[in-house]
């Protein structure tokens, strides 16, 4: 036999090339996976991430101020018609057509970028009568009236026809006389008319007209619709007013025909009601300022007065009815003071305006939060005239010299200031400032109310109620669950419970709302009784059991108590039904929903802040339940041990050794409940009536954060102030519960720790 | 005997255990008590109630009623007093009946609640039928006769009730019939060619838009146009036939007051006559029930009919959801776990990724419809489908952005899941792969992922059951009361990512809180509601159970 073969490894070579291949391909693809896995798991994160810069984004336009720039690349000037100032300048729809009355009575139509004309036209009294007054009825219909020097009035506006020739827009303006082109007159016995106001209404329209012995004369007409020709005739009727005690420089009449306020340089205002005109009687006269007047006009609605003086002093005044159904003009509001007197300028679709002055300087301003939004000084002359478009996102300034100049307006959501969500606000028709949630009407002209304290008031209120029914049924369950209950029943009951937090909670809402709101409103004494009834009758029960000799006790083996009070508790539910209604007969005249609503005189809806509670709170225990079981459940063991040797109760080591350890556990919990109650939302939408109010009480509804996102988000135009303000309610949200979550984590990543130095 | 004084009692703590334990059992019967609320009004509907008669006499003014008791309630005698109700004196309370009496378009109510006390010769004859009805809900009365083509072929004074009923059956039978096959042409075939057209429509306007509109593309498109004309046209004369046919018969029924009513056959859902049913055939009409209640479509306003395409949407939608949220959120788990360096950086990602999962949905539902929808989808709107403007495509809610957003919603619940299963596998096993030579993505891919794909399958499951039930997030995103078409059919491109869809949480919803008819609605909301509960126990029953499975099956590795 031939041994002698030397004994070797085997010939590994591993430096073949398939092999070397292999290896390259196996480092491609770890370094592949490592760089995929790296891409996909940042993305999530940054996809997390997103969701804050998102919402973040949205919201923050809410919150920038407005920005005015030229049109063009820098300002141009031109000069629209002659060298006669202007009467009144306005802008149409789109921002193309400017539209200007000159006092010489000449009208012209030009390209707002450029003072090109479109149109020009005249108002021909029919006479040789110079304009001596002129008056718009408002921004939106763009109706007006002028007076001639010897009683002559006119009513025109400028109408604009869009065609689409070759897919183009065109703008045709014209000036057009919706009520005919007769002429109005003003007995001549009148004089001259220097003051003018017209208010045009679905069926009368009203011309006050002021003479320069300051007496008053109403035109009352009636419009009457053509038959045949479909047009609209009106019919005059004359009516004589109170004379004033001094020449104004403004006459102003309600929307609703009810008010004429009166208006002379020295800030006396004098107020008529013209509700009935041929009985037109004297209702109050005001000071408004201490300081002579520049300028007073109506904001968008009509309702609210908007004062500048000559020291820069603006303020906001209107009619409030008080509860004797007494209307009387109240100061409600004044502005960051301006420098020197100041021009008006409306907008017309929101409640804001701008202020023009002497020295150059424009301001803007939102009037219901009351705060101004921009300055900036625009020219190195005086502004004689400011016109906001339509959409108010442009403006045309009129100089000193009558030079126009076309500017790009900036201000999208001027109505969103801090103090506007948080604050307080007297809002147009209320008696008080108030906060007060209400998005949208039917009315075009409706002020808007973005007040977010009724809604945070309202989830708080949720909140509360579902904590004070969770916490106590949730903290005592766990710590029963966790410490006293036998291992095998603990198995079967922590899933129990914890299945409800898988259930949806649309079905929670659901049967609060169909099944639970009409249950609690028949039974409502029975819910109250059942809170003294099951732990009285469970202690007088766990009592008797105490007296019940040891060894019967000992059959039911330790831990499984709750087999017994299971039952009893049920029974115990069951028995407080015919015991409320003893108590009710006793106590409550028999019906205590109606002794509720009657002798406490408290508003009782069935959707209410106890059927909330109940649900909502039925959605919280598991997530409270589970948590703080896991806390205590998870204390060691030597702790517990080492307390029952010293010959501590069970009690006393749960109370003075268990429950200290798990208390950061527990406080999480509570934190992680309380955030998931912030931000329910189908429980809340559908067994509340979603009225956004501010009140404690437990028999009435609220309107949450959430719940007002689910209703209102879907409704609301896209990229407006109030869909920015949702955004804004999800962000709050978002913010309260990271943050409540936060904290929770940290005092429970704490705990760990602890628990682990035990 | 020893006795214990209170006193004694108290102090050793043994009541306060007691209480504790009394919120146990609380929380044990809520959850048992509302379980089985859902599932005994969810299953009771089905099932046919019998039909009473019975005379009413309020104030000496004796009115026949039919119809079936839907609720009954105690109500005090004040409170029904105060109503205007005259009572015996020293009477307390009295119980209330909702009865359910149907024929809406003759009464104009299908509920009446009456007092029990005020009902007299209380009967269930047999020949009171019940048919259900396309519109108008339910009908109660009798047969007097059935007519074909305008003409009586059986009445009541010739011919026995039951050979009435019979004849009444096959021919109820027979529109039934000829009612699918209308449903099959209307929804399938032309169905397909609208849907066709639209297409059409859109290539049109997309070659406009791109000037390659020549004479011949239009020559092509007008083609197929004629085509699909032409195929509609024949369709049209099919279905004209079938509603001749379809509409054939009738009969005429009497309702309790005795007015007389000729009922279209065509119109009828289903006939029955609770009262005579045996045990039997009341099960199988409530199996029937049942099954049409999960795969019929809704009807009247979806206060009748199934849920279908509700279910239909909701699997749809979850499916979509897991398909995207699986690779995410276990790649984002591996990163944290395996590969990113482990510090303060990764403990705060943890914790947001936590929390997270706390954040109140609605705000997912907010972040949806403004970056997805209006972001995303006005993008690609704009880019990919401008033949279709101003009519939005993806810019829009729809199934797409709704199974997106919850699929944002659910990641955290995968991502945890899955690091606590990376978190649990020992580091020598990943060592000893390493020590082997593997790279570290072949130890990932071979070792460490299979070793954790129980807790991934928990995360998944558990993010499947949590967006079945989520309602608030959808109702910004792709929801709808109403479905026209199902987001899966037979035209191209066969999935439709962007239509609108139906769920169940959404219809339980709606059905419940914004239908016009909330009191018929209830019992088919309560199915609903059972359905839904059914769904996502039987997900988290199933979660455990896989999870407990495969951690059999890798235990060897893990001990």
């Amino acid at each position: 036999m031939n041994d002698n073969t030397p004994i070797s490894a085997p010939e590994l070579d591993f430096e073949t090339p398939a092999l070397r291949r292999n290896r390259s391909l196996r480092a491609l693809k770890d370094r592949f996976t490592t760089v995929s896995v790296g891409i996909g798991g940042m993305s999530v994160i940054v996809a997390i991430l997103l969701i804050f810069v998102y919402l973040t984004y949205e919201v923050v336009p809410l919150f920038k101020g407005a920005d005015i720039e030229p049109w063009g690349n820098e300002t141009s000037f031109y000069q629209v018609g002659g060298n006669a100032s202007s009467l009144h300048l306005s802008i149409e729809e789109q921002n193309e057509v400017g539209f200007k009355i000159s006092s010489d009575g000449e009208v012209n139509f030009f390209a707002t970028e450029n003072g090109q004309i479109k149109a020009t036209d005249r108002i021909d009294f029919g006479t040789q009568e110079r304009i001596s007054a002129f008056a718009l009825e408002s921004n939106v219909s763009r109706l007006f009236a002028v007076a001639g020097d010897q009683g002559t009035i006119l009513l025109a506006k400028p109408e604009y026809e869009i065609t689409y020739p070759d897919d183009q827009r065109l703008i045709t303006p014209s000036l057009q006389y919706p009520y005919g082109e007769e002429a109005i007159n003003l007995p001549v016995a009148f004089g001259t008319p220097s003051l003018l106001a017209v208010r045009d209404a679905e069926e009368d329209l009203i011309i006050v007209a002021a003479n320069n012995q300051h007496e008053l004369a109403l035109i009352h007409l009636t419009k009457e619709e053509n038959f045949i020709t479909e047009e609209v005739e009106l019919e005059a009727e004359l009516l004589a007013l109170p004379a004033l005690s001094s020449m104004p420089f403004r006459l102003l009449i309600s929307p609703d025909q009810r008010w004429l306020m009166a208006i002379d340089k020295e800030a006396n205002l004098t107020i008529i009601d013209i509700r009935n005109p041929d009985q037109s009687s004297l209702h109050a006269v005001h000071k408004l300022s201490a300081n002579p007047l520049s300028d007073v006009q109506w904001l968008l609605g009509g309702t609210t007065l908007t004062v500048a003086d000559i020291e820069g002093a603006v303020s906001q005044w209107f009619m409030v009815r008080d509860q004797s159904n007494q209307w009387s003009l109240k100061h409600i509001r004044d502005f960051a003071p301006q420098n020197g007197p100041q021009q008006l300028a409306m907008e017309h679709r929101r409640r804001g305006f701008v202020t023009a002055a002497e020295d150059g300087k424009i301001g803007f301003f939102s009037a219901s939060a009351g705060v101004q939004v921009h300055s900036e000084k625009l020219l190195e002359d005086a502004i004689r005239f400011v016109a906001v478009s339509p959409r108010a996102n442009t403006m045309l300034v009129e100089d000193q010299a009558g030079q126009l100049s076309f500017w790009k307006v900036d201000n999208k959501h001027p109505d969103t200031s801090f103090t506007a969500l948080w604050q307080k606000i007297w809002y147009e028709g209320y008696e008080n400032p108030e906060y007060i949630w209400q998005s949208s009407a039917s009315t075009n002209d409706f002020e808007p109310k973005y007040s977010l304290m009724p809604l945070a008031f309202g989830t708080l209120k949720a909140a509360f109620y579902a904590m004070l029914m969770a916490t106590p049924l949730a903290i005592c369950g766990a710590i029963y669950t966790a410490y006293f209950m036998a291992p095998a029943m603990r198995r079967k009951v922590k899933p129990l419970i914890e299945l409800m937090e898988a259930l949806p909670t649309v079905i929670l809402g659901f049967l609060a709302g169909l099944w639970l709101a009409p249950f609690v409103e028949t039974n409502l004494a029975s819910i109250f009784t059942l809170l003294f009834v099951v732990p009285l009758g469970t202690l007088v029960f766990a009592y008797l059991w105490a007296q019940v000799p040891k060894d019967a006790r000992w059959q039911l083996p330790e831990g499984w108590d709750v087999m017994l009070i299971i039952p009893v508790v049920a029974a115990l539910a069951w028995l407080s039904m015919p015991i409320s209604d003893v108590i009710e007969t006793g106590f409550f005249d028999g019906n205590m929903r109606q002794w509720v609503s009657e002798d406490l005189g408290i508003n009782f809806d069935q959707r209410n802040a106890l059927v909330v509670g109940l649900a909502m709170g039925f959605a919280v225990i598991p997530t409270i339940f589970s948590i703080t079981e896991d806390a205590i459940f998870s204390v060691p063991k030597h702790l517990t041990q080492g307390s029952l040797a010293l010959g501590a109760t069970p009690w006393q080591t749960l109370t003075r050794v268990v429950m200290p350890t798990a208390s950061p556990g527990i406080f999480s919990a509570v934190m992680i409940g309380m955030g998931r109650a912030v931000g329910e939302t189908m429980i809340v939408l559908m067994a509340t009536g979603n009225t956004p109010i501010m009140d404690m009480n437990i028999f009435e509804g609220m309107r949450t954060l959430a719940a007002n996102i689910a209703v209102e988000m879907p409704e609301s135009e896209v990229g407006s102030s109030h869909f920015r303000i949702l955004f804004l309610a999800a962000l709050v949200l978002f913010a309260f519960t990271f943050f409540v979550n936060t904290l929770a984590e940290v005092v429970r990543q704490r705990l760990r720790q602890k628990y682990g130095s035990l | 005997m020893m006795r214990i004084g209170v006193k004694q009692w108290f102090a050793s703590g043994s009541p306060w255990i007691w209480l504790n334990g009394a919120a146990v059992a609380i929380s044990v019967i809520m959850v048992v008590g509302l379980l089985a609320l859902i599932a005994v009004r969810g299953l009771g509907h089905f099932w046919p109630a019998a039909v009473l008669q019975a005379e009413v006499s309020v104030s000496g003014q004796p009115t026949a009623l039919i119809g079936s008791v839907a609720d009954e309630e105690v109500v005090s005698a004040d409170q029904l007093r105060d109503s205007g109700v005259i009572l015996a004196a020293g009477q307390d309370s009295a119980k209330r009946l909702l009865i359910k009496a149907g024929n809406r378009d003759v009464t104009g109510a299908d509920f009446v609640w009456v007092l029990e006390q005020d009902l007299r010769d209380i009967t269930y004859p047999e020949d009171i039928i019940t048919l259900e009805r396309r519109e108008w809900g339910n009908f109660y009365g009798r047969v007097v006769a059935v007519k074909e083509a305008g003409s009586v072929i059986a009445q009541r004074d010739s011919q026995t009730d039951a050979a009435i009923w019979r004849l009444l059956l096959q021919r109820v039978e027979r529109s039934l019939a000829i009612y699918d096959d209308i449903y099959e042409i209307e929804k399938g075939a032309i169905g397909q060619i609208n849907y066709g057209m639209e297409r059409l429509r859109l290539r049109q306007r997309g070659l406009e838009l791109k000037g390659q509109l020549t004479p011949v593309a239009q020559a092509e498109l007008d083609a197929e146009r004629d085509l699909l004309n032409q195929r509609y046209e024949g369709l049209q004369q099919q279905l004209v036939d079938l509603y001749t046919a379809f509409e054939r018969d009738s009969m005429i029924g009497e309702t309790m007051s005795g007015q007389q009513l000729e009922i279209n056959l065509s119109k009828i859902v289903r006939a029955f006559r609770a009262n005579a049913m045996t045990g039997p055939q009341k099960v199988s009409f409530y199996a029937s029930k049942l099954w049409e209640f999960v795969s019929a479509e809704p009807r009247e306003a979806n206060t009748e009919g199934g849920v279908f395409p509700a279910i239909f949407g909701t699997v749809m939608m979850v499916l979509l959801m897991s398909v995207m949220v699986t690779p995410f959120g276990v790649v984002a788990a591996v990163y944290l776990r395996e590969y990113a360096r482990q510090g303060p950086i990764t403990r705060i990602i943890r914790i947001a990724v936590n929390n997270l999962a706390g954040v109140p949905s609605i705000v997912y539902g907010v972040f949806g419809l403004g970056f997805f929808i209006y972001f995303l989808g006005g993008n690609i709107d704009q880019l990919f489908f401008p033949e279709a403007a101003p009519a939005p495509t993806f810019g829009t809610p729809g199934l797409l952005w709704a199974s997106l957003t919850l699929a944002l919603l659910t990641v955290p619940v995968v991502i945890v899941a899955t690091e606590e299963g990376l978190s649990r596998i020992p580091r020598a096993v990943r060592e000893g792969s390493l020590a082997l030579g593997a790279t570290k993505a072949e130890t990932l891919w071979r070792v460490v992922l299979p070793m954790a794909s129980p807790a991934m399958m928990t995360g998944v499951i558990l993010a499947v059951a949590r967006a079945a039930g989520e309602v608030a997030p959808l109702m910004l995103v792709g929801v709808v009361k109403l479905a026209p078409s199902l987001p899966l059919d037979g035209n191209y491109p066969y999935l439709h990512l962007d239509q609108k869809f139906m769920h169940l949480g959404f219809h339980i919803y709606d059905v419940g809180f914004q239908s016009p008819n909330v009191e018929a609605a209830r019992p088919l909301v309560y199915a609903t509601a059972l359905l839904l509960v059914l769904v996502i126990a039987l997900l988290n029953l199933s979660a455990v159970a896989i999870r407990n499975r495969l951690r059999e099956k890798y235990k060897a590795l893990e001990s």
